[in-house]
């Protein structure tokens, strides 16, 4: 296996996108990526189209989006894994590149959501778990998901809902000063607390918006991201797990051992073994993550099941601060899906973007210097969630080449 | 026809293509003149006892007769041993809350329905069922409390079962 690195990234704006088609809203992207990286759509020779669909008219965005941005006619092929379907993009991508397949694959995250109504889309999404036994006679809604393992984490650890909205003040926070957020606005305890009930204990700001959007990554091998960067940012280990469909055949939490993903735990160990990343240690190896924060009781799962601290300290990670930047680890110091926007597809893409720009110490100039971190061990994480565990990926990019 | 088909017939008639303006971002949107309407049918021959049981009034798991693996959601074939003997037991009905959430905003399939409580319990056979539980009032809910699964009829007559408090 050959090493791989990320050598161009794009992302377009987040948002409400009525201005745009699905192929047009990737060219943002793509393009973006492709003057990043300094080649032309001729160079890439693959390219990893991730999208979840149902909601948009489209239902080939592979082929779609790869003739408008100009790559025939080289293959290409959707990959969906719900909501981590960017990150999955991203391991097909590696390993077509890893494997020697080809030299130079682009990831491909996008998702045009608002071709149907809101109501719609929540549907759709509310059918994402084991379709017959949670949605057929009882109605489950995402956020209701969720919710189940707020209740969950209350009742074992004390959780209060005013915790739950530290998580989204951070995140809209930050999100206020990244460009291509699809919120711009800082919000308050009270903005949250005063919001309506969504899925009780959930409220409307614990809650990602519905949103367009699409990122690009693209991959090379050593010999060509040498010569096209002086910074390659390297994959150094992606972990990868599935959970169980149903909800109620989920163990650990249920049994209240944690209220965490058991796929989040497992991906983030393999992960962590491909990195050299001590998993009880975890946050001391890395300098800036972005974590699946669909909502805002998710975020607070992630701290613990990436092993940034123990069981039940996750609350107290927010409530000292301790994942703003300049704290223990700075955790989606660019608005999370939370307030950045979760356009299904694209998020795992965008998790990339952000990444890379924080590694090669770019994301100051691009969003704030409040929003930069420090870059000390050269090091970044990406955890991306599909449904509700159902499918979970980590990543972890990194300054130094894997194997030298 | 939906709101949505609605509003691309009558843009059809005033000016000749299914055009609207959305009134937030005052940006053109083509509206689909299609229309799909989507209802799926599911083979249950392997389940069908479960069906069978519901209109009998009983609710029931499925245990491998190889392993001894209990599945809720019943299930035919056995991830354990592979085996596709099973047996069909009722659950008595009894058992204990562990999580739930109340259903706000709720998907237009369920919009006739007023908000509803979800909980997942674990029945005393040790398998774990997800379901509405009928309450009055959900301040009541406690972490671990007594609840009866119990096979119900909907408004409109449709079988399913809840979970009520004990």
């Amino acid at each position: 296996m050959r090493d791989v690195a990320i050598v161009g990234v794009g992302h377009s704006v987040f948002g409400n996108r009525y201005d745009v088609r699905m192929d047009e809203l990737a060219f943002e992207a793509v393009k973006e990526a492709l003057l990043d990286a300094g080649l032309s759509a001729k160079d890439v020779e693959f390219v990893v189209c991730a999208n979840a669909g149902g909601w948009s008219a489209e239902s080939l965005p592979a082929a779609l989006c790869s003739e408008y941005f100009g790559t025939l006619p080289r293959g290409s092929m959707r990959v969906e894994a719900a909501c981590a379907s960017g990150s999955a993009a991203i391991l097909v991508a590696y390993n077509l590149v890893a494997s020697g397949y080809v030299n130079v694959a682009l990831a491909l995250g996008v998702e045009k959501m608002h071709e149907s109504p809101s109501l719609v889309q929540v549907e759709l999404i509310g059918r994402g778990g084991n379709y017959f036994w949670e949605f057929e006679n009882f109605g489950m809604t995402f956020p209701a998901y969720y919710a189940l393992h707020a209740t969950a984490y209350m009742w074992k650890y004390g959780l209060k809902e005013e915790d739950l909205a530290e998580i989204a003040v951070k995140n809209h926070y930050y999100a206020s000063m990244n460009p291509k957020a699809h919120f711009r606005t800082k919000i308050t305890i009270e903005t949250v607390m005063k919001s309506r009930y969504i899925a009780w204990p959930l409220k409307l700001f614990d809650c990602c918006p519905l949103t367009d959007g699409s990122a690009a990554v693209i991959l090379a091998d050593e010999k060509t991201a040498k010569k096209l960067t002086d910074t390659p940012v390297w994959i150094s280990g992606i972990g990868s797990a599935t959970g169980t469909i149903n909800m109620s055949t989920r163990d650990k939490f249920l049994k209240l051992e944690y209220s965490g993903l058991e796929s989040a735990v497992e991906a983030a160990k393999q992960a962590y073994r491909m990195s050299g990343i001590d998993y009880e240690n975890a946050a001391k190896f890395i300098d800036v993550a972005c974590v699946h924060d669909c909502f805002t009781i998710a975020e607070l799962m992630a701290y613990e099941d990436l092993g940034f601290c123990r069981r039940g300290e996750g609350v107290k990670l927010i409530r000292e601060k301790q994942t703003y930047n300049g704290g223990l680890i700075p955790v989606n110091v660019d608005g999370g899906l939370k307030a950045k926007g979760h356009p299904i597809g694209a998020t795992g893409c965008s998790m990339l973007y952000t990444l890379t720009k924080q590694l090669r110490r770019e994301y100051g100039k691009y969003a704030s210097p409040e929003a930069q971190a420090t870059i000390r061990h050269g090091r970044a994480l990406a955890h991306n969630v599909g449904g509700t565990g159902h499918y979970a990926y980590v990543t972890i990019l990194s300054l130094e080449k894997p194997h030298a | 026809m939906s709101q949505l088909g609605e509003k691309a017939k009558k843009a059809i008639e005033d000016k000749g293509l299914p055009i609207v303006i959305d009134e937030k971002t005052k940006l053109p949107l083509y509206v689909d003149v299609n229309e799909l309407l989507l209802r799926y049918q599911f083979g249950i021959a392997k389940i069908y006892k479960f069906f069978e049981g519901l209109r009998e009034g009983k609710v029931h798991m499925t245990q491998c007769k190889k392993c001894g693996e209990k599945f809720f959601p019943p299930r035919a074939d056995c991830p354990k041993c592979l085996s596709q003997d099973m047996d069909w037991i009722p659950l008595s009905g009894r058992g204990e809350l562990l999580t739930f959430t109340i259903v706000n905003v709720k998907p237009p399939s369920f919009a006739n329905y007023k908000d509803y409580v979800v909980a997942i319990a674990e029945m005393e056979e040790g398998v774990r069922v997800l379901a509405w539980l009928d309450v009055d009032d959900p301040k009541k809910i406690r972490p671990r409390m007594k609840v009866r699964l119990r096979v119900v009829k909907r408004p409109g007559g449709l079988i399913t079962y809840e979970f009520a408090p004990t």
